[in-house]
């Protein structure tokens, strides 16, 4: 997994609450067997006017021009913006494997639904819970300066602002430690495998209709 | 010191190991696998020259892409026209021999949706730790189990480790005392639930459901309960084991035998909330209150009874829920104020890991029987969710009933509950449909979903338009 330190980046608006799994990448690209590749296919039904196809040259498709994510101004946006309950919905991790494949570092939000969060951390992708009041505020700021710039300082957990102004938040220690050094948690998980061992053995040994039972 | 909640009880059973980071390392018995959310796991594996840590903990099944159409679906894998969905599903196939993973395949007896499989064959039982990269993975809460939707990432980390990295959860409990009304039923209930506490209601919490009417509740019926976690914001539901939990799984294919039996039985029964534990929050609510519920816009909890209207924005004050609830009508084509009886289906939709069991196939029926659906209703889909489920609707024939009254009877698949398959809306069409969702465009592109039970959707199918099912059965004299 990429690290993730420190970011600075243009900030972006999707200024709807409750974005579910299924807007930000719909289920016809779910059929890939990659990783790669979601970035065009990012909010597929809100960006472009057509009904999106897996495998399409999607530079070719009509653009829609209310959806703020097209708007010259947050070409090349790295920070998203968002509302109350973002990612909710299906586990599909192919939501973050999209956010990251077109370019967004961190995510901004009021809260986050529980699947979708986690899957972010597996992906070097940051969400940030602020208070809704900071949201809002830092919506009001991006709508009113163009080439809104945040940077988000990890190891210090802090949100900058352009003027210097910085926010505190949150974030599990262990997490950050994953994200900070961009640690596979499979082989942290797998020094431990002498524990799970031993509690499988125990656990053979009160419950063996849980073992063996489908072959 | 107060008790425990059956969530901690799980938990504890199944903790190898608590770190100083305030994470805990959770040994996981089941996983279930599909074809959509596994294949970059797998590819992780191999990358990192690594093996299954227990395969006997696998169990395999494709269901989201796979066809419903029967002429299509007799080809096999090879058969399936959309060749992106042909090479997932053919993948699955591959990794599953690489891995020497156990897999019902396409066409094969044990083949459905994961989340009918695991329970009907005892692959998913009381006590278990379950998981699988499907949000829905919930349902198997039913069974006193702790279940719950992974991403793919951790798809591939309890396959190398047979652990999640997890952090405890809280403790919600939600009490549905008193009985519910004739015609009413367990989509009825949680629809009212995730009404009233909204999706995101049960976000970091894993949630019990108790209470009277949880406990006359069928199994099937909570397990449409428990499925339905995840809308409202839980990753993971359930319900204490008790007498109908252990004559449900008893003589499952995979359940234990003979003495194992009588050690798992001893042991289940302890798989309760203790009277004095304590939830870090309670919901409550009455059974005699719910009412069959129609969901009118694009979040499952903008929900209201089936006698109601389509809210008006109007009287939304906070402003982000105002503009949600006007978009969801502009998307949904309604008016504020317009009964929901007057709302007219093009399709309708009985299936999916909510919907799709044995009993909600004779709810439909007993609706359908001796009907003709709507001239105006372009199809109406009847999807089992597993080939036993099928076989078991042929076997009493349901599958006649539903042929007789126009609907089409299908192979088991996800189908129209997420549109992977060929099964579609088209753009501005509603459906009344018996799944989970009715996000912007789930079913198909443009689509309209009303979420309802399968005896509203069959009676929505006959009438063309939203009535109200207790009506409709006194009408047909159904009892």
């Amino acid at each position: 997994m990429k690290a993730f330190t420190q970011h600075k980046g243009l900030a972006a608006p999707m200024d709807r609450a409750n974005v579910d799994t299924d807007l930000i990448i719909p289920k016809q690209f779910l059929k890939s067997i990659k990783r790669t590749g979601f970035g065009p296919n990012l909010f597929d039904e809100l960006r472009y006017l057509d009904e999106g196809q897996p495998g399409q040259d999607c530079s070719q498709r009509p653009l829609n021009p209310e959806f703020p994510l097209n708007f010259p101004r947050y070409q090349g946006a790295s920070v998203l913006l968002a509302r109350k309950n973002f990612g909710c919905g299906s586990s599909r991790e192919h939501a973050p494997w999209a956010l990251d494949d077109h370019g967004f570092r961190a995510i901004i939000a009021p809260s986050f639904a529980d699947i979708f969060f986690n899957n972010c951390f597996k992906n070097g992708l940051l969400p940030i819970v602020l208070d809704e009041a900071i949201v809002d505020q830092l919506f009001e700021e991006m709508h009113a300066q163009e080439g809104y710039e945040l940077t988000i300082d990890l190891e210090k957990q802090q949100v900058v602002k352009p003027n210097g102004e910085t926010i505190d938040f949150e974030v599990d220690a262990f997490r950050k430690h994953c994200l900070l050094n961009g640690l596979d948690d499979i082989g942290l998980t797998l020094e431990d495998a002498d524990d799970i061992r031993t509690y499988e053995a125990k656990r053979r040994e009160q419950a063996p209709w849980l073992f063996d039972a489908v072959k | 010191m107060a008790g425990q909640t059956l969530y901690d009880k799980l938990w504890q059973d199944h903790l190898v190991k608590s770190r100083e980071d305030g994470t805990a390392l959770i040994y996981i018995d089941r996983h279930l696998i599909h074809e959509v959310t596994s294949p970059q796991a797998f590819e992780g594996l191999r990358l990192a020259g690594r093996k299954p840590w227990r395969k006997d903990s696998l169990v395999a099944t494709p269901d989201h892409n796979v066809p419903s159409e029967a002429s299509e679906r007799a080809g096999g894998v090879a058969g399936i026209r959309d060749e992106v969905s042909r090479i997932q599903v053919q993948t699955l196939d591959e990794n599953c021999r690489d891995f020497d993973v156990v897999q019902f395949g396409i066409n094969e007896p044990g083949q459905g949706i994961v989340h009918v499989i695991g329970p009907e064959t005892g692959a998913t039982l009381p006590g278990m730790t379950v998981v699988c990269g499907d949000s829905h993975t919930s349902t198997h809460g039913a069974l006193g189990a702790l279940a719950h939707g992974i991403g793919t990432s951790e798809v591939e980390h309890v396959m190398a480790t047979q652990c999640l990295i997890q952090k405890k959860m809280k403790n919600m409990l939600v009490r549905v005392d008193g009985v519910l009304g004739r015609g009413v039923t367990a989509k009825d209930v949680v629809l009212a639930i995730i009404g009233k506490i909204g999706t995101a209601g049960g976000t970091g919490y894993a949630i019990e459901f108790g209470g009277e009417v949880m406990r006359n509740m069928s199994m099937e019926g909570r397990m449409t309960v428990c499925n339905m976690a995840i809308e409202a914001g839980a990753r993971a539901g359930m319900v204490a084991v008790d007498q109908i939990t252990l004559d449900y799984v008893k003589d499952k294919p995979y359940a234990p035998k003979g003495a194992d039996w009588d050690r798992a039985v001893a042991a289940w029964s302890q798989l309760h909330s203790d009277d004095d534990a304590e939830f870090d929050a309670v919901i409550e609510l009455r059974g005699e209150e719910i009412e069959p519920q129609v969901s009118w816009g694009t979040s499952p909890e903008m929900v209201v009874a089936v006698s109601a209207q389509v809210p008006d924005p109007a009287a939304e004050a906070d402003a982000t829920k105002r503009a949600g609830v006007e978009r969801a009508l502009e998307y949904m084509g309604l008016t504020a104020g317009q009964k929901i009886t007057d709302i007219k289906l093009d399709r309708v939709f009985i299936g999916s890991c909510t919907n799709s069991r044995i009993e909600d196939l004779r709810a439909a029926a007993a609706v359908a029987k001796g009907q003709k659906k709507a001239d105006s209703v372009k199809q109406v889909l009847i999807v089992p969710g597993s080939q036993a489920v099928k076989a078991q609707a042929e076997k009493e024939g349901l599958d006649q009933i539903f042929i007789d009254a126009g609907f089409e009877w299908r192979e088991p698949s996800c189908s129209m509950c997420l549109a992977m398959n060929a099964d579609k809306l088209g753009a501005g069409e509603h459906c009344a449909s018996t799944s989970n969702r009715n996000f912007e465009g789930r079913q198909g592109y443009g689509g309209r979903t009303h979420l309802v039970s399968p005896g509203m959707a069959a009676a929505a199918a006959i009438a063309g338009h939203f009535v109200d099912v207790r009506e409709f059965a006194t009408q047909l004299e159904i009892a």
